[in-house]
Order: structure tokens, then sequence, then C-alpha cells
């Protein structure tokens, strides 16, 4: 179907789109468009007004700051799957952008569309749940960061206030002798994920001296295995390690559906988690071996 | 409500200036106020890829973008890859060879991301893995995507 009316904005910068977003009823921001065109054209979401973002190219910057890689909310899944800072600075990102999407979508869709829109089955923000990133936005009142566990509120619903725009991301720079991976399970590639898997882990003489576990597509927001990165701490990383993660993680609360019910997505927990752990220790063994 | 918009973009090489509905994706501007019909709509939604068009040379879904989102943009669409005289572009002659297309109704998304993979590449020979993952973006109903595969193997090594 086609979109239904609206009237259209296209503000230059960014106090002119949260001046619109303030004074405007039943407006809604348009970023990549990948996921909030569909639901124009499915009439699932008819707004009166479409702040395009499109313009704002204050948002499009990626930055190594002191707090980490700062990422511009309009810098698109494409530019962070080819960014070499990304990739040096927080690859598990790079790698989890290469998967959203097609590249036909990747190519406008963007970082602050997906982690806004929290698709349960989208992977972006997965990695955010993994890397504890810090979302900054702004308002009328100005501006404020809010963790991403205290961002992701429920199903497609961010703690953004209906005035608030995401300007920025920050994700802490990847420790020296950190490794991560991100996997995912779909029927099709470029599906969006039945369940995905974010892994960091820092290795210390063989050890595990601290590890972090998100998964997707278990409810509606991503969820953080903290069981297991507790129980991991200090372990040898030996497939002994994934089997207990992967253990705790297949008995996770997980919610289903027809297609896909929770015992299968719990299922799927357990060997993603025990893969992408397995997988995050041989690249940090294969990096020492450089 | 009609929110006429003002826009000028280039289209094949040729400015286009024209005022549109801001409601008016893409794929309809290039169809219904252009002609230009060879930029297909599947699904309107984002799923199949029949009306891929170049956006400044990057590949997107033109039911996923509004035609005032082009404005100052240059379209790429499938009229603008054979030459002028009808000759066909190599990407569009080896999916001839290769059977790469039965109804057709796919082929001219699925060559506007065979060309951009093309650019990209830029004289690299690119493994079959990547073109199946390009292409993962074009559902196709009839052939299978073996003859696309080839096809773009061919071109692309
Ligand atoms: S018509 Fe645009 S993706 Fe199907
Ligand atoms: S040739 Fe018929 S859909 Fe592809």
């Amino acid at each position: 179907m086609k979109a239904p009316p609206f009237r259209y904005h296209a503000p230059a910068d960014l106090d002119a789109a949260v001046a619109l977003l303030s004074q405007l009823d039943n407006a809604r921001v348009l970023a990549g468009g990948q996921s909030l065109m569909p639901m124009m054209n499915l009439r699932v979401a008819a707004p009166d007004h479409l702040i395009d973002l499109g313009g704002v190219q204050s948002l499009r910057a990626i930055e190594e700051t002191p707090e980490g890689l700062r990422i511009g909310a309009m810098v698109t899944q494409r530019t962070l799957e080819q960014s070499a800072l990304v990739a040096r600075l927080c690859p598990l990102l790079s790698e989890a952008a290469s998967l959203v999407g097609h590249q036909q979508t990747r190519n406008r869709g963007t970082l602050g569309g997906s982690l806004c829109h929290l698709d349960p089955g989208a992977e972006l923000p997965v990695v955010a749940a993994a890397l504890d990133a810090i979302m900054h936005v702004a308002g009328p009142s100005g501006a404020r960061a809010i963790a991403f566990r205290d961002f992701a509120l429920d199903y497609l619903t961010s703690a953004l206030a209906p005035d608030e725009i995401l300007t920025h991301v920050t994700f802490p720079a990847a420790s020296q002798g950190a490794t991560s991976a991100f996997m995912e399970f779909n029927r099709r590639p470029a599906d969006f994920a039945i369940v995905s898997v974010a892994v960091t882990m820092r290795l210390d003489a063989g050890a595990i001296a601290q590890c972090a576990i998100a998964l997707g597509g278990v409810s509606h927001a991503p969820v953080r295995l903290a069981q297991a990165e507790e129980a991991l701490k200090g372990m040898q990383a030996t497939d002994a390690a994934w089997d207990q993660a992967a253990q705790i993680a297949a008995l996770i609360a997980c919610d289903g559906d027809d297609l896909y019910p929770s015992d299968y997505r719990q299922e799927l927990c357990g060997v993603l988690v025990r893969r992408a752990l397995g997988l995050a220790h041989r690249r940090a063994e294969g990096a020492f071996h450089v | 409500m009609f929110d006429p918009q003002r826009i000028q973009l280039t289209v094949n090489g040729r400015e286009v200036e024209a005022t549109v509905d801001s409601r008016v994706h893409l794929a309809d501007f290039l169809r219904r106020e252009l002609q230009l019909t060879g930029t297909h709509l599947g699904c309107e939604h984002g799923v199949c890829g029949a009306c891929t068009v170049l956006v400044d040379g990057a590949s997107a879904r033109a039911c996923l973008m509004l035609a005032v989102q082009a404005n100052g943009r240059s379209v790429e669409t499938i009229e603008g890859v054979a030459t002028p005289d009808g000759a066909l572009h190599p990407i569009q002659a080896a999916l001839s060879r290769h059977h790469g297309l039965q109804c057709g109704y796919c082929t001219p998304g699925v060559v506007m991301t065979l060309l951009e993979l093309q650019r990209e590449s830029a004289g690299r020979v690119v493994p079959e893995e990547e073109i199946r993952a390009a292409l993962s973006g074009n559902l196709c109903r009839c052939t299978g995507y073996q003859g696309m595969v080839d096809a773009a193997l061919e071109i692309l090594r």
C-alpha cells in the first residue's frame, strides 16, 4: 500500500528538529526509513507529521573520544559495517552491522533508527546491551544520557520522551586483550534473527577475567545473561566454560510464538552462546599468534 | 491532505524538476511522473527488492524512500543501464546468456544490485558467497538464482 498522508518537514539542524517535534502533534522522526516506511505503507503507523533527519549533518559523525566510540544516530548500518574506526574500536558492532537486513536496506538504515525502533529480532540493540552503550538524547529541556539497559523498555518501546531525539551513542572501546563475537540464527540469511547473541570477553593468562553475554529474540528487549557472566569469571577459557554458559542460556525464559515456540528458542540460546564464546576465544588465540 | 514539495534531482543523468506530494515514494514518482516503469513494485514494504534503484550510487529500496528525500540527489534506474542505442550492459548480457531471468519481474532490481556490486568491487574477484549475500536482497520466484549467480561470477572475476 501507500503511506497515508502526512506533512513533511526537513529541519537543517538538531535544534530545529527538536523544536518541530515538541510543537507538532502526532509527529514521528524519520531516520533511514527502513522500519518506519514499511509501517506507514502497511498503515500500522500513521503520523500527521514526518520530521526527516536526513539533512541534520551533525548526527552523522563517528569519533573516538575518551569515553569510547561516539557514533551519530544517523550513521548508516552500511557505514558501520565499512568504517575502519568502528572495526578497530568496536569490532562487535562491525560484525553485527553486516548482518542487519540487506545491503539495499543497510545503505539507508541507521544506527539510531534501529536502536529506537527496538525490533526484538534486530541485531544492533543486542550489541548495545552487551557493551552497555550510553544513549544520548536531546529534547526541549536539554540533553540527557540514558544507559541502554534503561532505554529498551518494552516491545518497540524506548525510554525516549515523545519530544526527544536520539543524537548519538557511545560504545566503550574494546580494551586490550578483549575479544568478541556476534552470531545469529535465521532460516534465510539476512532475515530478522530468531535468536541472536553478542559476547565480549577479556582474557588474562588463559582465564576469563570478564565477559558479557547478551541475547536477542528471547523477549521484547535484549537480555543480559548475568548469571552466566558471573559463573564464567575466573574460569579457564575452555569448552567446559562454554558448556556451562550454554546450560544457563538454555534455561532462560523465552517468549515464543507459533513459528518458533519458547523451547525452540531456548535450545537456540544454548547452542549460540556456546558457539559464540568459542568463536570469540578462537579469535583471541589467533590474535595472540600473530 | 496534499503536501506539495518542490524537488530537483538527476535521474539517469537527466535533470528533473517536479512538485510531488510528500507521501509519494520514489518508485511511484519514477513510474508515474517520469514514466520509468522499469522499476517494479512487488511488496511495497521493503522485502522483495524489485524496486531497487541506485541513489548517489548506493542501492536503495525505492518503495521505502520518499520522492522528496531524493531531492538534490542522483538516481539511477534500469532505464539508464543499457546504452541509448539499446546495447545491453555486460551485466544484462550475462544474465541473458546464463538464463538469469524468466518472467523478468525481479530483474531490474537484480541488475541494479549487481551494478553496485560491480562498481564497489572495482575489478577485484568477487567470491560466490558475496554475490549470494548481495542477491539475498532480491527475491526471485522463478529462477532459483543459479543463473544469476553464474552470470555475476562471470562478470565479477
Ligand atoms: S517493492 Fe520495494 S522492496 Fe518490494
Ligand atoms: S525472473 Fe521471475 S521473479 Fe525473478
